[in-house]
């Protein structure tokens, strides 16, 4: 435990965040993760990670295959809740309120950290019903706001100008790629402040692949993203930061350009070299 | 040598090809010190048939630089190569761009080896060579010593070999007041010495290029840019990381 410790915290975040990018200025937290640990049962599968995700960047998880970075991604919008016999200590603050804390309202919390899974799954009904659902759950009837606010979705998700003669169309007749878009558009219908990608585009060809990074881009204006992927390059394309994780610990956490030249830590310079760790 | 740093991957295939193209640049490094050397002999000896061999091993220098840079562009856009691959790649392609030139400075001494043995006739052996050759000696140390860190994959002595760099420009500078002096003395001898001048100066830049390898090679392994950089600064990104 105690060599756990001691690595985790050898990690300065403040000089992470701080200047290593000349051409970003620094940028204020959006989320902070303290001290987090997590079980599943007796199985240990997070250990006192602690790091930084500034404001309206993307923060990559990369990591092997049962690493904990999807584990850390639900925890943000406390999807893990859903999970029997997890036990959560440890913090989690967006705009520095603690996200597990009692007075939470975990609806409210969900409305303000959406998320997008890797297969797309959006509900079996029309494109507009399924951008407008997230209003129509929050009360809002208005014809006038629901159509202002799915254009709005679907052009932030780069979707209208091929989908706006076909908004009443099943959803499920899009193809995998505008399908993965439009839960996207979903999740920016509300306007959360995060959004957190778990393989977005794991599951979508090439042309799709690119077309949601090209959107990634975008949406950083707005929101602050967090994207788990097993695709380095992708992580290396898309994101600002990144954080490497093995075996439910926080290894290394830099800016993207620095984790993929020149790492620092031994076993980072393994996995992405596709080395024997 | 630490071989770790170039095998071990996943992939045997990768660690073969890597493996492959460290060694065609030692061999083309090889092919490029004997250049040196060989038309330094031939100048100083006024032996225009080994400055002709030194001509046609050009070719073979220049066969080798295509050849290596298709492979690493071929591994980059194959292979996505990260962290220390990524630097091996880009730090090779530029020590063969290096080494080529250092090949062709050896070749253009090797022309002027024949012009000066056509004006004295051949088998002329002077006296005054002596402080040439020294200085041929001491700038083919320095791109072997370079060399031999890149094989050995280790940048701890490589501050050794750009600091004798100096030793190398003080000689140029010695070298050059005394032909200065040469030619004033009797203006018969400027056209010989003039083509000791030009000798002396792609000797002098030759220093220079295995200064530039050694740059190379301390980016490959510490991932920091240290060209431009002063001798203080050099000294702290050796020593970083360092118990």
């Amino acid at each position: 435990m105690a060599a756990q410790e001691s690595r985790t915290h050898a990690i300065d975040m403040n000089s992470v965040l701080r200047g290593q990018s000349k051409k970003a200025p620094p940028t204020e937290v959006c989320v902070r993760v303290e001290d987090l640990n997590l079980f599943y049962g007796q199985k240990q599968a997070l250990h006192n990670v602690t790091m930084d995700m500034p404001k309206k960047r993307v923060t990559a998880y990369i990591g092997p295959s049962g690493c904990g970075k999807s584990t850390l991604l639900r925890c943000i919008n406390r999807m893990n809740d859903l999970v029997d016999s997890v036990r959560i200590e440890g913090k989690i603050l967006i705009d520095n309120e603690n996200i597990y804390d009692k007075s939470v309202n975990v609806a409210a919390l969900r409305r303000q950290v959406g998320m997008v899974f890797q297969k797309p799954n959006p509900f079996p009904k029309s494109i507009f019903e399924n951008v407008a659902y997230g209003l129509r759950i929050q009360g809002v009837n208005d014809k006038r706001i629901l159509e202002e606010t799915v254009e709005n979705a679907l052009r932030g998700a780069a979707l209208w100008d091929e989908m706006k003669d076909r908004l009443n169309d099943n959803a499920l007749g899009m193809s995998g790629g505008q399908q993965q878009r439009l839960v996207i558009a979903r999740a920016i219908a509300i306007e959360p402040e995060v959004l957190l990608l778990d393989e977005p585009a794991s599951a979508l060809d090439p042309i799709s692949t690119l077309k949601i990074e090209e959107l990634i881009n975008e949406l950083k204006e707005k929101y602050t993203i967090v994207i788990v992927t097993h695709n380095m390059q992708q992580a290396a394309r898309v994101s600002d930061y990144t954080a490497f994780m093995y075996m439910g610990e926080l290894i290394e956490m830099g800016t993207t350009s620095e984790l993929f030249t020149n790492p620092r830590k031994k076993q980072t310079e393994d996995y992405i070299t596709g080395r024997y760790g | 040598m630490d071989n770790g740093k170039i095998g071990q991957h996943i992939s045997g295939q990768f660690n073969k090809e890597l493996e492959d193209i460290r060694n065609k640049v030692l061999t083309m490094g090889g092919l490029v010190e004997q250049q040196i050397e060989w038309a330094v002999q031939a100048f100083t000896n006024g032996d225009a048939e080994l400055a002709e061999q030194v001509i046609r091993q050009d070719n073979q220098v220049d066969d080798l630089e295509i050849e290596i840079d298709r492979e690493c562009n071929q591994i980059l856009a194959l292979r996505q190569p990260a962290a220390f691959d990524l630097r091996l790649l880009i730090t090779v392609i530029k020590v063969i761009n290096e080494l080529e030139i250092v090949g062709d400075l050896s070749e253009s001494i090797a022309k002027m080896a024949i012009s000066i043995a056509d004006i004295e006739g051949s088998g002329t052996k002077k006296d005054s060579y002596y402080e040439l050759q020294h200085m041929a000696d001491l700038v083919r140390g320095m791109l072997h010593d370079s060399l031999d860190a890149f094989a050995r994959m280790n940048v701890d002595d490589v501050a050794l070999i750009t600091g004798r760099d100096e030793n190398v420009d003080r000689e140029y500078v010695s070298i050059f007041r005394q032909l200065i002096t040469h030619m004033m003395e009797d203006p018969r001898n400027i056209t010989r010495t003039i083509n000791v001048l030009w000798t002396v100066r792609a000797l002098e830049r030759i220093g220079d290029h295995a200064c530039y390898v050694c740059e190379h090679l301390i980016y490959m392994m510490k991932g920091k840019n240290v060209r431009h950089a002063t001798k203080e600064e050099l000294q702290k990104v050796l020593d970083y990381g360092k118990k």
